[in-house]
């Protein structure tokens, strides 16, 4: 496990998949629906759903109803996150070196038992 | 700062990091093969880790989760591929499911870790991350190690401000 917080995997997990990568890029217009994105990709209906699905758990799209359709669109704030993916990974282990540096300096009085 | 260097690498997509430490190398794997050690330092502190089962060798597995601020406790597991004390280690890190199966729908990164004596009492520790699925992301959200994410920035701006509309 990489990342703490759990949005952030569920970004990472969402744009890991060609094809959820393309929905993401398609909803940035905002005016198709699920089933005109499902025409796009040789899958069925009900995988381009989950995919959006996925997509919308992890806050990269949101499906907004506009008369009796259901427009998919991306959110730029899903993206952002996503953006940070590897400063944060970054982040994480400079975190984990320093946190070693304190342990392997473990002053005496401080020292414990490592059984 | 221990760390010393840094390193992205976009064709690789490897993520490289150097750190020295006041410590000879066996001191150094300790940190990695001593279970409460890794407690203590695996986690940031608002997600400290526990280890609940650890087997550092080659073919073994170590097993944790760690506790959030909200009581929630994400799973993982490292699946060893090679264990040389005090030298070499190298590992998928994975997330695991509640009952601590792998979760194949997340990424898997694999860690080799290098501990080599720089001097007495010195150590150095290189971390090479390598990211399997970061390769697909990149190709098209551009999001890969240090460049691909500035290029990426500019490329979802403007695709968000209607710039540039590359749809296939």
């Amino acid at each position: 496990m990489q990342i703490a917080p759990p949005d952030f995997d569920r970004v990472f997990g969402a744009l890991a998949d060609a094809t959820r990568r393309d929905i993401v890029r398609r909803a940035v217009d905002g005016e198709e629906g699920v089933a005109e994105l499902a025409s796009h990709y040789p899958m069925s209906f009900a995988a381009v759903q989950k995919h959006v699905a996925i997509l919308e758990r992890a806050g990269l799209v949101t499906k907004e109803r506009i008369g009796r359709r259901k427009i998919v669109r991306t959110n730029p704030e899903g993206l952002r996150v996503a953006r940070r993916l590897l400063d944060r990974y970054e982040e994480l282990w400079r975190g984990r070196i320093d946190r070693m540096s304190a342990l392997v300096a473990d002053p005496p009085d401080r020292k414990e038992t490592h059984k | 700062m221990t760390v010393t260097a840094v390193r992205k690498d976009a064709d690789n997509l490897t993520m490289t990091l150097d750190a020295e430490f006041d410590a000879s190398p066996e001191r150094v794997w300790q940190l990695w093969a001593d279970p409460r050690q890794l407690e203590r330092w695996w986690g940031p502190p608002t997600y400290p880790a526990t280890v609940t089962s650890h087997d550092l060798r080659s073919g073994g597995r170590v097993d944790y989760h760690m506790t959030g601020p909200e009581g929630d406790q994400p799973r993982g597991y490292w699946e060893i591929l090679e264990a040389d004390a005090p030298r070499r280690l190298v590992f998928r890190d994975g997330f695991a499911h509640a009952d601590g199966t792998p979760n194949s729908d997340m990424p898997r990164t694999e860690a080799r870790v290098t501990i080599a004596e720089i001097a007495d009492g010195r150590a150095r520790m290189t971390i090479q991350s390598i990211f399997p699925d970061a390769a697909a992301m990149e190709q098209l959200v551009g999001m890969g190690m240090e460049e691909g994410l500035k290029q990426a920035v500019g490329q979802i701006d403007a695709i968000l401000t209607g710039d540039a509309v590359t749809r296939a």
